[in-house]
């Protein structure tokens, strides 16, 4: 008894050594292997027991076809940002093919093909640059060497311009579709030559256009909600009307008894109405009975939340604050009497984008195909099979244009895909398009979350700030990680430079209420943070806003901020007069790589704030498309002035009280401003143009207010209660 | 119950209720896709279509009334006008997600029909009902202005 | 060299910048997801729920017999112009007798969205007319209120802003008003667009009483010398 388990032991240590030596070599080789192969082994993760798309010769996003088209395969999300231009003008260029020959077609979700789909952070442009510059380029080269074996000349000498393939010295010239199938069997170069900015003949150039425009101009485009199918259902949630409640019971007797509704049942998000026509779906869903368990769910009322985060950030709550910037320590030094002390409150805000969110999915056993405008494709492939119990592969996302997001298609859980999926699985396979109301889109969640911000800021004797102090309150913008996007924009900022110590602070509470990410995410009120504080201090300081700004900017050495602050003084008019009763406010914000300056002319009447004219100053690095980067900029600040004039989402014992744009307001035409926008010159990699626009016109409007009445602005939205109505703006003018 | 409603030029049989909103009407019984739900509550202009040739939300007409009119959508409106605007529209790059754009092409068809050389307070007046979540109204009253001095032009 | 390799190319940088991350994003979406669909719950199945009807609360307008105990005449004819004002200065009435050009709505009164102006006849702007939304009846399925006369009251008849004396006087000035004391009675006892304010559908909370009873009030009230509050 005492020997055997000596020799088994040493039988077992043989075996585990066997085991941990195989495993370790084996895992070392996997993990080697992931690590060097990191794209290929997630595309065979996720798309394995999945189809590809047609091989083309010149790699998975270009195809030309002899008919002389070259069509560009995008594979980010078109929701308006005009992304599809975009890439299509960098492989243009690099391929050096004529722009009206080119066209642009949306890919299906696959990593394996195209690597990551996921359209957010502005980075559709920044993180695709050299990835279509080299398909290009690549193309082009099989292209030159084709033509190079066929007229026997050394391809150096070879040039191509708008499509036409040329040797001048024998002056032969050739198409693409002449030499397509001699090109076509050309290797792809490794690294071929990419042209230097001074080249380019059309990025940058006014050439550069949407291919969509008349197809969005004659009701043609196609979005998810268009979208029918042979046999097709359409099905409506009714979901609880609190974050966090959960479905008690229903009552479906008199929803059944709706004519065209085919079942209804509970589903992980409420009860599902199912029905030949959507509106049958609505109506089945009207006749619901429902009770909700309210158990978990959140129940406080807007000025609550307000209350419990002034409490929060005076430490009167047990939520443990994470530092998000720091420098020096002066925790235990008490702040001077003459401190400038700032509190912020920001309300919670919806996306509201024209198309209500939608999808349309049919599972049949183990196979999904669904049609959206899925935002970040390669989460919702995922997020779908785990819905429909299979493997991503399995899921096939037909991905068509959105009709807007501004990030509410982004979510981390593809939420209302999932609910689609989910109802399909139980039609027996008959394709279903989930749609959801403007009042259900308007209370789901994501939403710009509300935060608190308390500053002080303790000035030296020359006006500069020499102390920070924020304390900031935001639920997490994330599922998983540090709450760093809350602070995103006043992190690491340039007006920290002349302070010796900062004390920068983020409290993260947690309840039920869902935030995502918002146009702009962060930055859409930590630049009004920042740049209003700035403006604040400048007055103090007696000094110039624009002139109190560039100090900060000539410290850091920022000459990329510094262009832009110049450039703007310059096109607004900076420092000249203007008439009686109107005021310029200036704001320069940097977010997602790109810096943003605006100065809005604004004019108080009965204590609204109207804004007639915005001129704005951008650095986004390469400029591809001038005139969508003036549309876009144009849209931003839109946006922006919608959100900082009416944009608020109110909770009244937990149940959000704005149902449609009667209550949730949005800017109309008669109250756009006019915009001018200027671009500054850049040889820099192209940044994000999406979302930075957003940031700076809350901020510009409220230094405009400061300038006027000297007072400052610590809440938005400018407007509320019964003044939150649009107003007619153009008679105010000119009077 | 059954109603015979002219569509585009064309007299449909539909058999449903009478107070289903004849926005849902097109879309699914029709399959015409062309006329967006926004909102569902005349707030957004989304669905606008021309109701005997005025402009009208189609979300808060009923099929019962909407089959004793001649309703135009934006597949089969025509015109020298019509094609100035979209023009117009291409020219300026109007749309960015475009979701709204065909109401708002819409609304511009029936104020250009109205009014020939629209003023500024004319296309406030007139386009404010239609809401743009990109915010392209600049754009869309550059293109009014441009379709209307083109239409005015004698070529 | 394959197109892979090449599409995906500059290995270093990509995996500096997006790779790993999105990597690390896909794994915490994979397990989150994969722990929630595989979570155990169960659903509830439809079971028969009683219709709680909520008792309607019916705002009643005092009848016109009610004030005969009032000998004197003209404070009688006060007490029934008051009493009439309960349904004049109600938001279903003064919503669409502004002062400015465009309407108010709901019981806060609140601006008219969308933004919308009176134009000239009162039925909207030559471009976007009333009857762009509004048809001739209440449509349930939109929300949207309607009446074959859906228009706004001259301007000259505003109501909001004044105090109900004020808009007494106004009624009774037939250059305001437009209306001879007959019109007036006819007016707010057989005019449907007026009508509509006892029957405003969806959640819109009605005036109080009935036509009649309110038509009651404004011939008594005309009948014992149309005396005006202060």
């Amino acid at each position: 008894m005492i020997d055997l388990p000596e020799k088994k032991s040493r039988f077992r240590m043989t075996r585990r050594r066997l085991i941990l030596g195989g495993s370790l070599i084996g895992g070392a080789l996997v993990v080697g292997y992931i690590a060097t192969n990191p794209m290929q082994v997630a595309g065979a993760i996720l798309q394995g027991g999945g189809d590809d798309p047609r091989p083309s010769a010149f790699g998975p996003f270009i195809r030309i076809t002899d008919d002389g088209w070259i069509t560009v395969v995008n594979k980010q999300q078109e929701l308006g940002q005009g992304i599809h231009a975009g890439l299509a003008a960098i492989v243009a260029e690099e391929l050096d093919a004529d722009w009206d020959r080119v066209r642009v077609v949306d890919s299906r979700s696959n990593f394996r093909a195209y690597g990551p789909q996921m359209t957010g952070a502005s980075n559709g442009i920044a993180s695709n640059w050299d990835l279509m510059r080299n398909a290009g380029a690549a193309a082009r080269a099989m292209f030159v060497a084709a033509a190079a074996l066929r007229w026997g000349v050394p391809s150096g000498s070879i040039d191509i311009r708008n499509g036409i393939v040329s040797h001048l010295d024998s002056r032969r010239t050739a198409t693409f579709p002449e030499l397509l199938a001699d090109a076509s069997r050309q290797p792809p170069p490794d690294s071929p030559m990419l042209k230097q900015p001074a080249d380019y003949r059309l990025i940058g150039t006014d050439k550069v256009r949407r291919k969509d425009s008349l197809s969005k101009s004659t009701g043609a485009q196609v979005y998810t909600q268009d979208i029918q199918r042979p046999d097709m259902l359409v099905a409506m949630v009714a979901h609880s009307p609190r974050f966090g409640g959960t479905l008690a019971r229903f009552d479906a007797s008199d929803a059944r008894k709706v004519k065209g509704v085919v079942d209804v049942f509970a589903t992980e998000t409420g009860v599902a109405v199912v029905a030949e026509t959507t509106f049958a779906a609505w109506k089945g869903r009207d006749a619901l009975r429902i009770e909700w368990d309210d158990s978990e769910a959140e129940t406080r009322s807007t000025h609550e939340l307000v209350r419990y985060y002034h409490d929060i950030a005076a430490g009167r709550s047990d939520v443990e604050p994470a530092e998000f910037d720091s420098k020096g320590d002066d925790s235990e030094v008490p702040f001077d009497d003459d401190v400038a002390d700032f509190a912020f409150d920001f309300p919670y805000l919806a996306h509201a984008p024209m198309e209500t969110l939608d999808c349309v999915a049919q599972v049949n056993g183990w196979d999904v195909s669904i049609t959206s405008g899925a935002h970040l494709a390669t989460v919702d492939q995922v997020y779908a099979a785990f819905a429909a119990r299979t493997i991503p592969g399995k899921v096939d996302i037909e991905v068509v244009p959105a009709g807007g997001s501004f990030g509410r298609r982004g979510v981390l859980s593809s939420d209302y895909l999932v609910e689609c999926v989910r109802i399909a699985k139980r039609t027996d396979g008959r394709p279903v398009k989930l749609m959801w109301s403007r009042e259900d889109e308007i209370a789901s969640g994501y939403f710009r979350p509300m935060s608190h911000h308390r500053v002080w800021v303790q000035l030296g004797r020359d006006g500069f700030p020499t102390r920070w102090r924020i304390h900031s309150v935001c639920q997490s913008l994330l599922p998983v990680g540090p709450n760093s996007l809350a602070t995103e924009g006043i992190t690491h900022s340039p007006y920290f430079s002349t302070a010796s110590t900062v004390d920068g602070k983020i409290f993260t509470p947690t309840f039920p209420v869902v935030v995502g990410l918002w146009r702009s995410v962060g930055h859409s009120y930590t630049a009004l943070v920042m740049e209003h504080i700035i403006d604040q201090l400048a007055r103090r300081a007696g000094l110039d806003p624009a002139a109190y700004r560039r100090v900060f900017y000539e410290k850091v050495e920022d000459k990329r901020r510094l262009a832009v602050l110049d450039e703007l003084c310059l096109k607004a008019g900076w420092g000249t007069p203007l008439e009686t009763g109107w005021a310029r406010g200036l704001a320069i914000h940097e977010a997602f790589g790109t810096i943003v300056g605006q100065v809005a002319e604004v004019r108080l009447v009965d204590g609204r704030p109207l804004v007639r004219r915005v001129v704005a100053v951008v650095d986004c690095g390469i400029a591809i498309a001038h005139d969508q980067i003036a549309a876009q900029m144009e849209g931003s600040i839109g946006f922006g002035l919608s959100a900082a004039l009416y944009g608020a989402i109110t909770l009244k014992d937990g149940i959000v009280q704005e149902t449609n744009f009667d209550r949730y307001l949005v800017l109309r035409m008669n109250e756009m401003p006019v915009v001018e926008t200027h671009i500054i010159a850049s040889t820099s990699r192209p940044t994000g143009m999406g979302e930075p626009g957003v940031a700076p016109i809350a901020p510009a409007v409220a230094n405009a207010i400061l300038a006027l009445t000297g007072q400052p602005t610590s809440r938005l939205p400018f407007l509320d209660g019964n003044a939150r109505s649009n107003t007619d703006v153009s008679a105010q003018f000119n009077g | 119950m059954s109603y015979a409603i002219s569509v585009n030029g064309q007299v449909h049989h539909v058999e449903d209720d009478g107070q289903t909103p004849l926005l849902w009407v097109l879309r699914d019984t029709l399959k015409l896709s062309g006329t967006k739900y926004g909102c569902g509550a005349a707030q957004c202009g989304a669905c606008t279509v021309h109701v005997d040739g005025k402009p009208m939300r189609s979300c808060t007409l009923s099929l019962e009334r909407a089959s004793s009119a001649r309703i135009t959508t934006i597949e089969a409106v025509e015109g020298a006008d019509v094609r100035a605007i979209q023009d117009a529209w291409v020219a300026h790059d109007v749309p960015q997600c475009g979701f709204c754009q065909s109401g708002q092409v819409m609304s511009a068809i029936a104020l250009l029909r109205t009014v020939e050389k629209p003023t500024d307070r004319d296309i406030d007046l007139a386009m404010s009902g239609n809401l743009c979540r990109c915010a392209t109204y600049n754009r869309i009253r550059a293109a009014i202005h441009d379709a209307a001095s083109k239409l005015g032009t004698p070529t | 060299m394959s197109w892979r390799a090449s599409a995906f190319g500059n290995w270093r940088r990509r995996l500096k910048v997006g790779v790993l991350s999105v990597l690390g994003l896909i794994v915490v979406v994979g397990a989150g997801g994969l722990a929630y669909a595989l979570y155990p719950r169960t659903m509830p199945q439809t079971q028969s729920i009683e219709i709680k009807l909520q008792p309607a609360e019916v705002e009643r307008l005092r009848l016109a017999s009610d004030f005969a105990a009032i000998a004197d005449l003209n404070e009688r004819s006060v007490a029934l112009f008051e009493e009439a004002g309960r349904v004049i200065q109600h938001p279903r009435c003064m919503n669409c007798h502004p002062q400015t050009d465009r309407p108010t709505q709901t019981d806060a009164m609140r601006a008219h969205v969308p933004w919308v102006t009176r134009g000239l006849d009162g039925g909207g702007a030559s471009t976007l007319r009333c009857s762009t939304c509004h048809g001739d009846t209440n449509f349930e399925p939109s929300g949207v209120p309607g009446n074959p006369t859906w228009m706004l009251a001259p301007i000259e008849m505003a109501w909001q802003g004044k105090t109900l004396g004020d808009i007494c006087r106004q009624l009774l000035d037939p250059t305001r008003s437009h209306m001879t004391r007959e019109e007036l009675l006819r007016h707010m006892t057989e005019d449907e667009l007026v009508g509509w304010a006892w029957h405003p559908g969806a959640n819109r909370r009605p005036v109080p009483g009935a036509q009649a009873e309110f038509g009651a009030l404004i011939k008594a009230w005309l009948e014992t010398g149309a005396a005006c509050p202060p």
